[in-house]
């Protein structure tokens, strides 16, 4: 008996990296699927795009599971297009229990100062409104069902305390602290738990670029990744460099079930140490 | 498989409440146990202590699991008593990977000027420094180990924010987050992660007797458990009294395994929400 046996969780940014690892994990404990990914270039990104190949190996490998995954590409900035991907999931799938609200991008590092206005709205946009837009469309699905639920937000180490050249991102990822402290508030009396998880440095593609490599080495022209490692490894308690995406679906998985079921409003650092740093 | 299969836990407390819970659920999930209690009266308490046998059915009930179980009377203000101890589990079980720092006594409701000295006493002996010594003793048995560890020690929700004449308490469970993350950062080199738990109240006699009954009912002159429980609720964000021993064990299991193998120095609280209202 798997530890989310026949309950449906739906995940944002789930065509690969931490998106997919969330929704192997769950799928391979019980749950079947709803994903979505933008499947698009984002221009102020310094690593290469999610494809809608991405997403249609991420549905191979939930189903080779024996999971059902109702998959879409769809932009957590286009709430229209969010909630019919939701709808649908739900219509095919017929619940909704677990929200992993994981779209996100890394953006590129700048002085506060000379961030263009185009690239603070966008960071927003996805990292902050995306994670509210995604949990808007559950919501209605989550009370319906009438059985509780848990909404797990991704934010950031850089959630709960600040890097430097990076004002946009750890503002989203702040924010995301707020908008789960108030929906864990809104959705208690209905049994609808919200945790937010936050990680340290993830070993995926949007730290493994070398946009993050400088801005980790900002004393390097072109850093490699063995360059980085030192740096990063500099930021945890724990001698690693960084965790891999099955941890932080270690984390989604015990807020997602019933283990669980008393915790709420909690932001769960999974982090090598590097807030008590 | 068992998430803990094969490692061996050291729980304070042990004989009923929290701390048997915790020793079943580590048990099920594969570990061996070292269990100690001081299965006596505590002074100044108001409540009956643990006795031994109570710590006889612990071991009854771990033993039923097919599961190995070294139990000792010993007080965690005793650290000659709490060494021993130790020293001789890991000498008949071989290794020694999960601490449990749960042994604690509850409030004696006083607002914090009328406390006398050796109330104050008694309460940081137990609750806080008991919990050093057990981190003491086990320390060096999981380092001579070499393969990381976990300690999770026991705060609570009022390690993390105060509550009206529970000053001593108050004190004590804040002062083990402070011993939480200075462990993590010095125990981190050697991949033993520490971590705490904060719950809110929990359905045992430390709470269920009318010493707390008074602490949430200043109001009443003989408050019993159905005049407690609607107060207790208005702590907690979800609409609930109390959360069962068995959420916490769910804590303590995630955090003592591998899924949570880079999740340290952090302050996990399984509180219905109650740090969020």
């Amino acid at each position: 008996m798997g530890r989310l046996e026949g309950k449906v969780a739906f995940i944002t940014g789930a065509a690969r990296g931490q998106g997919r690892s969330h929704a192997l994990r769950l799928a391979q404990e019980g749950a079947d699927i709803i994903a979505i990914d933008i499947c698009e270039a984002l221009s102020e990104n310094t690593y290469p795009p999610a494809t809608e190949e991405d997403l249609t190996e991420t549905v191979r490998q939930v189903e080779a599971l024996d999971r059902r995954i109702v998959a879409t590409k769809a932009d957590v900035r286009d709430f229209a297009q969010v909630k019919k991907a939701v709808d649908d999931g739900v219509a095919q799938l017929g619940r909704l229990d677990i929200v992993s609200a994981n779209a996100g991008i890394g953006g590129t590092p700048h002085h506060s100062e000379d961030i263009p206005e185009d690239e603070w709205k966008n960071m927003i946009d996805i990292n902050l409104s995306g994670v509210w837009r995604a949990t808007k469309a559950a919501i209605p699905h989550l009370k319906a069902g009438g059985r509780g639920g848990s909404i797990i937000l991704t934010s950031s180490d850089a959630g709960l305390f600040a890097y430097e050249n990076i004002s946009h991102y750890v503002s989203a990822k702040h924010g995301v602290v707020g908008l789960m402290r108030t929906l864990a508030l809104e959705l208690a009396p209905d049994f609808i738990r919200v945790n937010s998880v936050h990680p340290t440095t993830v070993n995926t593609l949007m730290v493994q670029n070398e946009g993050t490599y400088k801005l980790f080495r900002p004393d390097l022209e072109n850093p490699t990744q063995d360059d980085f490692a030192a740096a990063a490894t500099t930021m945890n308690a724990l001698p690693i460099p960084w965790v891999e995406p099955i941890d932080i679906s270690n984390a989604v998985l015990f807020f997602a079930s019933d283990e669980s079921r008393y915790v709420t409003g909690v932001p769960l650092a999974v982090d090598a140490g590097a807030a008590i740093k | 498989m068992g998430r803990v299969e094969g490692k061996v836990a050291f729980i304070t407390g042990a004989a009923r409440g929290q701390g048997r819970s915790h020793a079943r659920r580590l048990a099920q999930e594969g570990a061996d146990i070292i269990a100690i209690d001081a299965c006596e009266d505590q002074p100044n308490i108001p409540y009956a202590g643990a006795t031994e046998a109570d710590l006889a059915e612990t071991v009854r009930q771990v033993e039923a699991l097919d599961r190995r179980i070294v139990a000792t009377k010993a007080d965690v203000r005793d650290f000659a008593a709490l060494k021993a101890a130790v020293d001789e589990g890991v000498a008949q079980l071989g290794r020694l990977d999960i601490v449990s720092a749960n042994a604690g006594i509850g409030v004696n409701p006083l607002s914090t000027d009328e406390i006398p000295d050796e109330v104050w006493k008694d309460m940081l002996d137990v609750n806080l420094s008991g919990a050093w010594r057990a981190a003491k003793a086990a320390i060096p048995h999981i380092k001579a180990g070499g393969r990381g560890g976990s300690i999770i020690l026991t705060s609570s929700a009022a390690g993390l924010r105060a509550y009206a004449n529970a000053g001593a308490y108050v004190s004590a469970k804040h002062g083990v987050v402070g011993l939480m993350r200075t462990l993590a950062l010095e125990l981190a080199p050697d991949m033993i992660r520490v971590n705490s738990i904060h719950p809110t109240q929990v359905d045992t006699d430390m709470i269920q007797n009318e010493a707390t009954y008074r602490l949430f009912r200043p109001d009443l002159d003989h408050p019993t458990k159905e005049d407690f429980a609607p107060a207790s609720q208005t702590m907690n964000a979800l609409p609930i009294p109390w959360v069962e021993a068995i959420d916490i064990s769910n804590a303590v299991l995630f955090l003592a395994s591998d899924e949570a193998r880079y999740i340290t120095g952090v302050t996990l609280s399984v509180d219905a929400g109650s740090n969020i209202k």
